[in-house]
């Protein structure tokens, strides 16, 4: 027989300090049910009212009364006055710590609404500035190999660049993927004094800047070793650059995966080698998966290493091994330095195609990874179901036919068909 | 039950001394633990094990050969090269002096735009936004950490310098008797006065960073916040405190080390960034403590513009500053890692 606190009955303090008791017989129609939305009416007024109240007196104050203009010293001082009457109107009707909390709120809300507006705003500006360049056609199809700074937008395109991203890019993930997993493995399934050195040494090596990983291909490849400035070389820088960062996330994605499933599969007698093919990897492919996709927009969007080793062309190259590649980041840092507003217009609608390409690539990292691991997806699931319906079948088979030839054998064919489920599943 | 004592590991060389558990018989002796794992296993071993050492020899490749090159241009130079300004490797005049303030002021900057901004976010993130938009904004934040850097250089130089130019020159005319925000040369009484010694200022570089830097900054300190324990937030919640007393008294002191951490591993891509800052300063070679006078340098920036007018000794000398830069980073990056580790959250971060 508890009481709310609000029951009237609980109020009826015996004047002594001690435990209070309700009082027995009390009303329970007395109590009352409480409110646990946390919007109420007076905290919308408060809000609109402060925002009306704020953006007047901006408006007065700068139109009217002080010599200011400029739009980020209305929006800052429009801010602040909203913060100021917002405090005011909800001290009417709360007291201290309430309004400290109502303020924080405030300003907690408007920073994250902030962040996101700079988000959209830095995204959407690349799109719409390069809409120029992108509704011509020729944009997709052409190189800038006959396209001039006085050109306009109808001539040139940038093929050249799009070509050499994923020329560059694929380099790269040729060489990190096989790598970066190799290595990621390493770190789990190895552990030891020399796998704590390596990841110690990789975590520093995520901390390399990106325009000294171009440097080190820079010195060592094209001035050391005579290779021409190259798709080949950028291809290097990026996976330098990559590399680390690759078998980070790998690693932490591995690390995930549960040890009761390990262990059930050594448990089972199954190699190592077999454990991690047939038990870690499937486990955390989304994960690996997302990693991997996650490096590879970050590789995609770096310029300097690119810009170190890849040299600058305006015509299409398809041969990584020889003369100079550009790519999408790199064509658009140069086409921005032209005090042409054409060549701006195509460096933006290389920004637009670029940004475009890490948004795709982003989807299809949400799509494919952002599961836990063992989460399956519907049709994973369905297909599992399936592949152990047969396994069943394909036992209780094997199981009829070691009946028919030898009775004594059956014991053994049973521990051994287990084995196998265990390991399929 | 009769003893909690651990049963000790049978010693057949001194069988017969102690208890009645060793002398059970000279049978029992000491299990061999190692199982052969065969070849298959070996070999898988063999691979592992020599993938891990492929990325060892590389990452120490890069280092070692980082520092051997280095190595011409800092032996020439000696202590000097911390404290000259000017780079000109042709007469043997060059330090970093410049490059390294100019690199730590933008990176400053950069962090004092972005700690409150990823603070806040990641508060509303993990306190207050409903878990469906929570979902919705942590994609959008993780986004934002791979928009690529040319980007946002694009947006600092064609939208943001045009805007804060204003809000520069509002600074520097009432602010400017504390030195830092001091402009030389600027008539605050002459509203026509170009406003180009305001532009391609550290501080326009430092405010792009900033938003660079800001998400990857706003997820780690989101992990560690949303990590607070419910008991704790419950506590709070039951003796009465309001929401904003819950984050301060437990989700932030919680957090303290994730969002130190945090904010050292933006701090370290802040000191690296390379094209956004390129692209917004023009560089000069001296010691420029006025962040919002036109003018600047990086030692990221450094590297992009000479790279290819380098010789032999001027590449070691790029090597010097970019092995100086790594080495900055790669202090920041692991007294990061290790206030991360060591804070009770102790959060992982895949920055």
């Amino acid at each position: 027989m508890t009481v709310a606190p609000e029951a009237p009955g609980a109020r009826q303090a015996t004047g002594r300090p001690g435990t209070t008791l309700p009082a027995r017989g009390a009303d329970p129609a007395g109590e009352r049910r409480r409110a646990l939305t946390r919007l109420h009416a007076t905290d919308v007024y408060a809000m609109v009212g402060a925002a009306t109240a704020a953006l007047s007196m901006t408006w007065l104050l700068f139109r009217r009364l002080l010599p200011f203009n400029g739009a980020v010293g209305f929006v800052v001082i429009a801010y602040g006055l909203f913060l100021l009457v917002y405090a005011l109107l909800v001290s009417f009707d709360e007291d201290g710590p309430a309004i400290v909390d109502r303020i924080a709120a405030a300003v907690v809300r408007s920073m994250g609404l902030l962040l996101v507006v700079i988000l959209a705003f830095v995204v959407v500006y690349a799109l719409v500035q390069g809409r120029k360049a992108l509704v011509h056609l020729n944009f997709f199809t052409q190189s800038m190999e006959l396209a001039g700074p006085l050109q306009p937008l109808g001539v040139g395109g940038a093929l050249h660049a799009a070509a050499g991203t994923l020329i560059m890019i694929t380099i790269a993930l040729l060489i990190t993927v096989p790598a970066g997993l190799v290595c990621a493995v390493f770190l789990n399934e190895v552990p030891g004094a020399y796998a704590r050195f390596v990841r110690t040494i990789v975590e520093a090596m995520t901390a390399l800047p990106s325009v000294v990983a171009g440097l080190f291909i820079y010195a060592t490849v094209i001035l050391g070793l005579g290779l021409d400035q190259s798709g080949l070389a950028a291809g290097l820088a990026l996976s330098v650059m990559m590399l680390p960062i690759i078998i980070r996330a790998a690693d932490v994605v591995i690390r995930l995966v549960p040890g009761t499933l390990r262990e059930a599969s050594y448990a089972m007698g199954t190699s190592r080698w077999r454990t991690v093919w047939h038990v870690v990897l499937p486990t955390c492919r989304s994960g690996l998966t997302t990693a991997v996709i996650l490096g590879t927009a970050r590789g995609i969007g770096e310029t300097s290493p690119v810009l170190l080793t890849a040299g600058f062309t305006n015509e299409l190259n398809l041969n990584p091994l020889h003369d100079p590649m550009v790519s999408l980041p790199l064509v658009t840092f140069e086409f921005v330095k032209s005090p042409e507003p054409n060549m701006i217009s195509h460096g933006f609608g290389t920004a637009a195609l670029l940004m475009a390409l890490v948004l795709l690539l982003f989807v299809a990292a949400r799509i494919l990874g952002g599961r836990g691991p063992g989460h399956l997806t519907r049709r994973q699931e369905h297909r599992r179901v399936l592949a152990s319906r047969r396994d069943a079948r394909r036992f209780a088979e094997r199981r009829r036919t070691a009946d028919l030839v030898t009775i004594p054998a059956e014991s053994e064919s049973e521990s051994e068909s287990e084995s196998e489920s265990g390991s399929s599943s | 039950m009769p003893s909690l004592r651990r049963t000790r590991q049978p010693q057949p060389v001194i069988a017969g001394v102690g208890s009645a558990e060793t002398d059970v018989g000279d049978a029992d002796v000491r299990r061999r633990l190692y199982a052969d794992p065969g070849l298959p296993d070996r070999v898988f071993r063999a691979v592992l094990r020599s993938g891990g050492g492929l990325v060892l020899a590389v990452m120490l490749l890069v280092g070692g050969f980082l520092l051997y090159r280095a190595w011409l241009a800092l032996d020439r130079a000696g202590w000097s090269f911390l404290t000259t300004a000017a780079w000109e490797p042709g007469s043997g005049k060059f330090g970093i002096a410049a490059v390294i303030v100019g690199t730590i002021l933008i990176a400053t900057v950069a962090v004092l735009v972005a700690v409150p901004l990823a603070t806040g976010a990641a508060l509303y993130i993990s306190e207050y936004a409903s878990p469906r938009l929570r979902r919705t904004l942590i994609s959008v934040v993780d986004l934002m950490a791979a928009v690529p850097s040319v980007v946002y250089g694009l947006w600092g130089v064609f939208f943001l310098q045009d805007k804060v130019l204003p809000v520069a020159r509002w600074i520097s005319t009432y602010l400017g008797w504390i030195p830092v925000l001091d402009v030389q040369g600027a008539d605050p009484g002459d509203p026509l006065a170009p406003e180009s010694i305001y532009t391609s200022s550290t501080f326009i570089a430092g405010l792009v960073v900033g938003m660079m830097i800001a998400p990857i900054i706003c997820s780690i300190m989101r992990e560690v916040f949303s990590q607070a324990p419910a008991g704790e937030r419950e506590g709070a919640y039951a003796l009465g405190a309001t929401r904003w007393g819950v984050i301060r008294s437990v989700v932030l002191p919680f957090g303290r080390g994730g969002m130190i951490g945090g904010t050292m591993l933006g701090l370290g891509r802040a000191l690296g960034e390379t094209i956004a800052v390129f692209m917004i300063i023009s560089v000069t070679f001296q010691v420029q403590w006025h962040i919002l006078q036109s003018g600047t340098s990086s030692v990221s920036s450094l590297i992009a513009l000479r790279y290819g007018e380098a010789g032999e000794f001027s590449m070691s000398a790029l090597m010097a500053a970019g092995f100086s830069l790594f080495v900055m980073t790669l202090i920041v990056n692991f007294a990061a890692s290790s206030i991360v580790a060591r804070s009770r959250s102790g959060a992982t971060s895949d920055a």
